[in-house]
């Protein structure tokens, strides 16, 4: 047993201790929830030290059978890839339960369990090391989540809960049947020694085996991602979850989907991934458009953010499929700057709707005279969202956009599009929003940030900015990771020197200048 | 061949559970008229204690494994397994029908509970018979003492539309088994399995090729009917709808697996030499029953049908382990039925509760806030469901998913496919259970539930316990059935 072990199955015990508690006293509930996800939080930041020392291999490894025959084994540990997103998912919780102290009124009981059981589902995803168990946590995060947005959602809640679920369900299905396949071609479930055996060849998959299960895997992490015409469910799920959802759902539960790709699409299917690039690429770019495309004629705030989604995470799949240095650092850096971003945006339209009891733009206008905080946080996270510089979403989309050029010119042109129009949509909004005359709706209503509110927005904000200035906080142990994984995904020697050429010409081009 | 008519110690040793569950359940008709009005659900409690000592006999049983009587019964790991699953199967039966009754009837129903327990000496008998005869004997002692139960509350119409369905499309069904069996006898002189297996590799399969096939067909009618496979599961529904609930419950796990287990024992000893035959037939209805299962759920309003449709879909994934015909499949066949077995018992527990007096609570809208009203029961309810669907930590995750591994293994990829995409359709109408239960207020004016006793609560606690004890370690179980299977052939 040791650290990770604890940071795991704490908030399964907190789940457990949560829901013996009596349902009346919401107080004690609320407070309960809160310490017990803050205790989770700090014992996480004991994480942090040893993958820093080790950024490339594994950390705090247990490996454990946990069912004999067939041979399923308890194997989690944290490298640099997943370090930050357990981080993230820890810190967040606490935050949701901030958010949601005085929003969540109805079964309180219910609520934060289902929270405490979300961060267990998903930590567990992003260090399991075992398929088998990989595909059980990530089951188990899909059933607080359909509770959450089913039963504190908003109007069209069941409709979108169940549309989550079966999404999730349908695309997670034929990842069983894959995983399955590999095992009865190879004995074993664990991810590690599926990756070696491919490597050393000691497990010849067909090319069209490979290509198969590559597909398989690839459609149920799409699905979460999600990658355009896979994301129909998101926008339906944002806009009727309530703000802990959304902001859970958008920076953690997205990430499952992009986390897992690298994890376990890239090492186990090298030759079919980079044979599907440039389609998958394709795709991206698309989603990246569309999605900003959509997000601007949006009447609804929480949609808007939702598609903006869409379109960030398109940078994510556009960053891992150019399959350089500089585009998967920049993909894992972009996937943490949208969880901080976002969630902050999902955060604070939720403070909008707690106040004005309306998601739809038109309902507001001027809100900058009586929130004149509530604005400058918005705007500060919306710059951050757009990707100005010093901020942190910058950095990702531009290593992003670098690595794009390197590989086709068309590519960076395209995602550039998306950029630009990120910041039309969400300066819109703003503008539509917070400046301009004020209703008298809106006088009535809104007020600016209480403490409260401050608490949950503060830490996200100093992340905003850190990670914008301090890239290399963060960056170091994802790039040792990536190192590792582009090395499994490089074509066979020969073509590595046919191919080594024009990338050292550019490197000598830029060096020039 | 001269035949020694005393029975060894032995020979008693392995019938021994059906011989004291035969005793006990006629002793209980005796005692039945002698015990005094609103006293009755004594006689319950004496069921439950028969059963509870029939367990421990068949465990005693399983130390010295053999065959006896000739040949005709046989005791090893496989029908020991199955054996454990009925007398599970109609422990739980019988603790929710306490409840039931006490609030139906008035605690006037001694006979039922004796009812339960010739079923179960027949389903017993159907796991454990190696000879044609005695299977068919066996599935109707079984089959008499359902249609009986499934009519129980005579003066509700309902309870006589399912009955009278039950029986009339049963005996078909068993007719069409028992003209199968005699083409058998006349086929290969025989009705003892092993020796039907001789005399099929013995050359005589050229001769008498299609009129085998014919025989075998004729059997496996009177299978499919048993455990409502496509197109023989007409009659699933309608019955379930009408039977007492917590007779459905019973009829949809116990007869079943005994069901299942007579199956695999023909099929993969008898008839094996035949299985290149067998499998297209398994693998068509396999699918026609999934897909019919699931779609034909996805319409119901009223839970008790959509149950038995859920039901019908789990016996096409049961199948789906069956057509891979391999020793895994086998092995995913018994853990299936084991948590199946205790996640119908739970749900129909719940059901039983939720539908109060008279079963005027069974539409899927009834359970509307129920996570308000009882949270204890949506609780386990909700355990049950996540298992039917398959989310990973219970039981029913295991057991579909050694069902599509087997399958696996013998390539039957496209049959694993549209299995599992099958298990994404059936997610949906569990959730409208969900749905109902957690998202839906209560409506207004409901009359409060009475509170469950303490029978259906250990029924509904050791269901679920069991649920999540499959999903957390299945290795037990399934390592006993591992080795269980090899012993079939």
């Amino acid at each position: 047993m040791n650290l990770l072990d604890i940071v795991l199955f704490l908030p399964a015990i907190g789940f457990i201790i949560g829901l013996l508690l009596p349902r009346e006293n919401t107080s004690l509930i609320r407070n309960f929830t809160i310490a017990f996800s803050l205790l989770v939080f700090v014992v996480s930041l004991g994480l942090i030290p040893n993958v820093l020392d080790n950024p490339g291999g594994s950390s705090f490894v247990t490996d454990r059978v946990w069912i004999e025959y067939p041979a399923i084994r308890y194997h989690v540990a944290l490298d640099g890839l997943s370090l930050w997103l357990v981080i993230l998912s820890t810190l967040l919780t606490p935050i949701c339960v901030l958010i949601s102290w005085k929003y969540i009124q109805k079964q309180t009981k219910g609520f934060y369990a289902f929270l405490l059981l979300l961060e267990f589902g998903v930590i567990g995803v992003f260090v399991s090391l075992d398929l088998f168990l990989f595909y059980v946590f990530w089951e188990v995060s899909l059933v607080p989540m359909y509770f959450l947005i089913g039963i504190w959602g908003h109007e069209k809640r069941i409709y979108a809960a169940v549309k989550f679920f079966l999404y999730t369900l349908t695309g997670s299905l034929l990842m069983l049947a894959a995983i399955i396949w590999l095992y009865n071609k190879s004995g074993t479930f664990d991810l590690l020694l599926l990756t070696d055996m491919i490597q050393k060849g000691r497990l010849a998959l067909t090319s069209g085996e490979s290509f198969w299960l590559f597909l398989a895997f690839f459609f149920a992490f799409a699905i979460k991602v999600p990658l355009f015409p896979l994301h129909t469910w998101l926008p339906d799920a944002h806009g009727e979850a309530p703000t802990a959802g959304s902001v859970m759902l958008a920076s953690v539960m997205l990430k499952m989907g992009t986390y897992a790709i690298i994890r376990v699409c890239l090492p186990l299917f090298p030759n079919a991934a980079r044979e599907a690039a440039p389609y998958i690429i394709t795709l991206a770019i698309i989603g990246i458009i569309y999605g900003a495309l959509v997000a601007m004629v949006q009447p609804n705030m929480k949609r808007l953010v939702a598609y903006s989604s869409v379109s960030h995470l398109g940078f994510v799949i556009l960053g891992i499929f150019t399959f350089t240095q500089t585009g998967m650092d920049g993909a894992v850096y972009q996937m943490l700057s949208h969880g901080v971003s976002t969630g902050a945006l999902f955060i604070l339209v939720g403070y909008l709707y707690e106040r004005r009891h309306s998601l739809e733009i038109a309902d507001f206008g001027g809100v900058s005279t009586p929130a004149p905080w509530l604005s400058t946080v918005f705007v500060i996270t919306t710059l951050a969202s757009v990707g100005l510089p010093l901020l942190n979403n910058f950095v990702g989309e531009f290593l992003v956009l670098q690595a794009a050029m390197q590989v086709n010119i068309l590519y960076a042109a395209f995602a550039a599009v998306g950029v630009i129009l990120s910041s039309v949509y969400m300066l819109w909004m703003v503008q539509r929003t917070f400046f301009g005359e004020t209703p008298d709706e809106v006088k009535r209503h809104v007020f600016d940030m209480t403490g409260r509110e401050w608490a949950a927005m503060v830490p996200l904000l100093i992340l905003m900015v850190w990670m914008g200035i301090g890239t290399q906080s963060f960056l170091p142990p994802i790039r040792a990771n990536n190192v590792k994984t582009l090395e499994m995904v490089q074509p066979p020697a020969a073509a590595i020197n046919a191919q080594a050429a024009p990338v050292k010409a550019v490197v000598e081009v830029r060096d020039a200048n | 061949m001269p035949i020694n008519f005393v029975p060894t110690a032995a020979d008693l040793l392995r019938l021994s559970p059906d011989i004291l569950l035969t005793v006990g359940g006629a002793l209980m008709m005796i005692i039945e008229p002698l015990t005094g009005p609103s006293k009755k659900s004594r006689l319950g409690y004496i069921a439950a204690f028969l059963i509870a000592c029939a367990i421990a006999l068949s465990v005693a049983a399983y130390s010295n494994p053999g065959t006896s009587f000739s040949g005709m019964l046989v005791v090893d790991g496989f029908s020991t397994f199955f054996r454990l699953i009925v007398y599970g199967c109609g422990l739980l039966t019988v603790l929710m029908s306490i409840d039931y009754f006490n609030r139906e009837r008035g605690d006037e129903s001694g006979e039922y509970y004796a009812l339960i327990v010739f079923s179960l000496v027949g389903q017993s008998l159907m796991a454990s018979a190696n000879e044609l005869v005695l299977i068919f004997i066996g599935l109707e002692i079984s089959s008499i003492s359902g249609y009986i139960m499934a009519g129980y509350i005579r003066d509700d119409k309902r309870n006589n539309e399912a009955a009278l369905k039950y029986f009339l499309l049963g005996s078909f069904a068993t007719a069409f088994m028992l003209y199968g069996v005699a083409w058998i006898y006349g086929l290969t002189g025989s009705t003892n399995l092993d020796a039907v297996r001789r005399a099929i590799l013995g050359g005589a399969q050229d001769q008498i090729g299609s009129m085998l096939i014919i025989a075998t067909i004729l059997i496996f009618v009177g299978f499919a009917f048993k455990i409502s496979a496509a197109p023989f599961h007409i009659w699933a529904p309608d019955v379930y709808q009408g039977a007492p609930a917590p007779v459905a419950g019973f009829l949809s796990a116990g007869p079943k697996a005994a069901a299942f287990a007579m199956l695999i024992r023909v099929a993969c000893s008898a008839f094996y030499p035949l299985s290149d035959q067998w499998e297209p037939l398994f693998w068509a209805t396999a699918l026609a029953t999934m897909v019919i299962g699931n779609f034909a759920a996805l319409r119901q309003s009223n839970i008790k049908r959509m149950l038995a449709y859920s039901s019908i879909a789990h016996a096409g994934y049961i199948l789906v382990a069956v057509t891979a015909q391999s020793e895994t499949g086998i092995a995913a066949v018994m853990f299936y039925l084991a948590a199946y077995t205790l996640m119908t018992m739970g749900v129909f527990a719940a059901v039983t509760l939720v539908a109060s007096k008279g079963e005027r609570y069974v539409e899927i809208e009834d359970f509307a806030g129920l996570m308000q009203r009882q949270p204890l029961i949506a609780g386990v309810l909700t355990v049950f469901l996540f298992s039917l669907i398959g989310i990973p930590l219970t039981g029913g995750f295991f057991a579909k998913f050694y069902v599509f591994k087997s399958a696996l293994d013998a390539n039957l990829i496209w049959l694993t496919i549209l299995g599992l995409l099958n298990s994404a359709v059936a997610a949906f109408y569990y959730l409208r259970v969900l749905v109902v239960m957690f998202m839906k207020p209560a409506p207004a004016g409901l009359e409060t539930m009475a509170a469950p006793g303490i029978a259906i609560k250990v029924t509904l606690l050791v269901s679920a316990i069991g649920t999540v004890y499959l999903g957390v370690y299945p290795s037990a179980v399934l390592d006993f059935a591992g080795k269980a299977a090899q012993i079939v052939r």
